[in-house]
């Protein structure tokens, strides 16, 4: 009698969870098929899924009026250079934060006091650009005021007890991104910045728009917090007292990174880089605002096909199955190592 | 000694390599098909200037409305050439933003409508590369079915009684599709232009918001009304495309639309009633208006440019009559960028085109420097070309399309349009 329930409840799941799956991979499926058919054919309601002819023409097209392939090294570059270096960021970082957690903030300041040091220091330099016409020729007086703003949010970082440095950088992300994307505009663009021309040094060189560095720097920026709370997380089981014992055996500092905790870290650090993997591959807000040709990704490539007038369906669907399908093949062949990555921590 | 041979050789390249120093233009496009035919016969172009090399930054219209207006208001220089609309192009050339156009090939000849939306101050900063104008689409087959004659210049009431005799919703057949997904430049496109039809306008001479007269409240509750009764399921959700679909797939009567549309719904290949479709003007209700509107896609050049002059050549090759005669000769005349030159319409061969005749009968019925039945002190027919009015354009479509949905009135739409209108124009300073 419990064996049949048991049974009734396993199929009854299993039915609720196949129909959730299938649901959920419909708008792919949906694209996957219009990918192959005519453009009238993919605008047809109802859908005719297996009686229309299907036809390759959309990816000829695709492929004919776009450089398929600089956008997919466009996309690969800016993915391995912005993990590589999330995660040269990112493990020291989650080590010190798990192994020498802070208890109690080191600053005896309150944080209006904080607050209002911060807004003096940007009062101050608003005021110089001011009277300046927000020109600064200067390299003493463009670096003096940068540092103005600079060190005593960094001293109020460095400053915070661990829960609170790991809520701030939880904090970065919960801003939407349109919020900043002005002022990024104009740091990425050489005519926006005020502190353009410091006379040693001509930032305007240092140009970001549609450079591959700004993209791999951003992505870098942009995934930084995920990475390092995910890395703390794993970081965070792994016994202290392993740890020790290397130092007792008189294991330096490199040592104990290198050939202790990272083997042992090794599965949620490739979980870690996956997922940010997947994330900076289909990152679109950025790109399409920051990127024009040179390092366009796949996000910007799909957006070519797009058009409030005229019929792009069918074209569009190749163009995202085209970008998507690298994605796919490594999300299929890592699921395993995502979802122990997403799930961490979840059942102890 | 033996290194002066070097040197001369040296000297030499770098003289070479002066006299063909490669300019390259970086222009930002639009990803519709004139635009994207444009870009496969560039090698005419680039053949005659071999100095200069064409970069192309392809986008959708949105994307790309978001992209140019950030960089050419930040002065960031990152395109040459920019594709614009009939909006824009006042705005930013009453600014200072982009480069008078001198050098086109015979100005003279590009249709006054266009070129005076174009133009801000009397002076050209766009050159048109295609201009569309909107007209009614119809089936001849179901309009002879219903015991009607679509006469050259129909009315409102024709065209309401026709929809209505025209639907057959058992069999799928909706008399009439129209725009109702929200945005300025989706459903209020063409209840913009319907609006002028009916005696209404945007702003009076005061830039004060007229929502709350009478020719708004007709134009309104026309439009749900014929809606209701003969437009198709979920029309709040259809855009340009949804009903382009719906028509060739003979679910409707009548579609007002873009003049774009005509090659679309003839093209046997993609049509079902390709053989059925008639054209004819947009309605009008005898005050002196037809509900159409006028745009243009134009090339121009923004001020933070650094190549202007490689980018005139350019856009004097792309917007000439040569041009025109090179689509014909390689894709056709029915491919030839439509609405902007006369010069076109007094070919016979562009003639025998099906839609050609009505396009630029639409497009001389519109003009952007007096499109409504009384005085307004703005240019533009389906638009406002002031910076404050994708804002308000994109609000009042959403009521208007919330409205069609059924989730409120139209005296509350209205009630509602007229409210933030008149809050954003006061902030903006138009009304002391």
């Amino acid at each position: 009698m419990a064996r049949a329930q048991s049974n009734r409840r396993i199929a009854v799941m299993t039915i609720i969870g196949w129909t959730i799956g299938i649901l959920m991979f419909f708008p792919i499926f949906w694209t996957a098929v219009a990918a192959f058919k005519t453009e009238s054919d993919a605008y047809t309601l109802p859908q005719n899924f297996l009686t229309t002819p299907w036809t390759l023409e959309n990816f000829a097209i695709v492929q004919e009026r776009s450089d398929y392939v600089r956008y997919v090294v466009n996309t690969t570059l800016i993915v391995v250079l912005s993990t590589a270096l999330a995660l040269a960021l990112a493990v020291p970082a989650a080590w010190s934060l798990a192994f020498t957690p802070v208890e109690k903030p080191t600053s005896r300041l309150s944080g209006r006091a904080w607050l209002a040091i911060m807004l003096g220091a940007s009062g101050a330099c608003f005021i110089v650009l001011y009277v300046n016409g927000w020109k600064v020729s200067n390299f003493f007086v463009g670096f003096g005021l940068l540092m103005l703003v600079v060190i005593p949010a960094t001293i109020w970082v460095w400053t915070r007890n661990t829960p609170g440095t790991l809520l701030w950088m939880l904090s970065t992300k919960m801003m939407p991104p349109a919020g900043a994307l002005i002022p990024i505009y104009l740091i990425f663009n050489r005519n926006g910045l005020v502190f353009a021309d410091w006379g040693i040094v001509d930032l305007r060189e240092f140009n970001l728009m549609d450079s591959l560095w700004g993209m791999v720097l951003l992505m870098t920026l942009l995934n930084l917090p995920i990475f390092i709370w995910m890395l703390f997380s794993y970081f965070k089981e792994i016994p202290v007292a392993i740890l020790e014992a290397a130092r007792m055996d008189g294991a330096s500092l490199w040592n104990e990174l290198f050939r202790v905790l990272m083997p042992m870290a090794l599965p949620g650090i490739v979980s870690t880089c996956l997922l940010n993997i997947i994330l900076t591959w289909n990152e679109a807000f950025w790109s399409l605002n920051l990127t024009n040709k040179n390092a366009a990704p796949l996000s910007f490539f799909i957006s070519e096909y797009s058009s409030p007038e005229g019929q792009f369906w069918a074209k569009l669907s190749a163009a995202s199955i085209m970008a998507i399908t690298p994605i796919l093949v490594i999300g299929w062949f890592s699921q395993r190592q995502l979802v122990r990555g997403l799930t961490f921590g979840a059942v102890k | 000694m033996k290194l002066a041979p070097l040197f001369l050789g040296a000297f030499a390249a770098m003289l070479a390599s002066s006299v063909y120093a490669e300019t390259t233009l970086t222009i930002a496009t639009v990803n519709n098909g004139d635009m994207i035919r444009m870009q496969k016969l560039t090698d005419d172009f680039t053949a005659s200037n071999p100095d200069i090399k064409l970069d192309w930054v392809t986008l959708e219209e949105n994307d790309l409305r978001q992209k140019v207006t950030k960089d050419i208001s930040t002065k960031g220089g990152q395109y040459d050439v920019l594709t614009i609309g009939m909006y824009e192009t006042p705005i930013w050339g009453a600014k200072g933003w982009l480069v008078e156009l001198t050098g086109l090939d015979d100005p003279a000849d590009i249709l006054p409508a266009v070129s005076g939306g174009l133009s801000a101050n009397g002076k050209l900063y766009a050159a048109p590369f295609y201009g569309e104008s909107s007209f009614v689409m119809y089936r001849k087959d179901l309009m002879a079915k219903a015991g009607l004659e679509m006469p050259d210049a129909p009315t409102w009431d024709f065209i309401l009684d026709a929809a209505k005799k025209m639907t057959d919703r058992p069999n799928g057949v909706n008399g009439i599709c129209l725009r109702g997904k929200a945005g300025w430049g989706e459903n209020m496109a063409f209840i913009g232009s319907m609006a002028n039809s009916f005696g209404a306008r945007w702003f009076d001479e005061n830039w004060k918001p007229q929502f709350d007269t009478a020719e708004w409240k007709d134009t309104l509750t026309t439009y749900l009304s014929i809606m209701k009764d003969a437009g198709p399921e979920g029309a709040s959700g259809n855009g340009f495309s949804e009903n382009l679909a719906l028509f060739q797939s003979g679910k409707c009567g009548m579609w007002a639309d873009a003049t774009a549309a005509g090659s679309f719904v003839i093209d046997p290949k993609a049509s079902q009633v390709a053989e059925h479709v008639g054209f004819t003007l947009a309605p009008d209700k005898g005050l002196g208006k037809r509900a159409n509107w006028l745009w243009a896609w134009a090339l121009a050049i923004p001020a933070g440019s650094q190549k202007v002059d490689a980018a005139q050549k350019f856009i004097s090759w792309a917007t000439s009559k040569h041009y025109a005669d090179l689509v014909a000769s390689k894709e056709g005349w029915a491919n030839v960028p439509p609405g902007t030159r006369t010069s076109l319409y007094n070919n016979p061969e562009y003639l025998k085109v099906p839609f050609a005749k009505m396009t630029l009968e639409s497009m001389n019925a519109a003009d952007p420097t007096k499109p409504t039945v009384q005085p307004v002190p703005y240019t533009g027919v389906q638009f406002v070309a002031i910076p404050e009015f994708q804002g308000i354009g994109t609000k009042v479509g959403e009521l208007f399309s919330a409205a069609l949905a059924g989730q409120m009135s139209a005296d509350d739409a209205l009630a509602q349009a007229q409210q933030y209108t008149t809050d954003v124009m006061t902030k903006a300073g138009y009304i002391k």
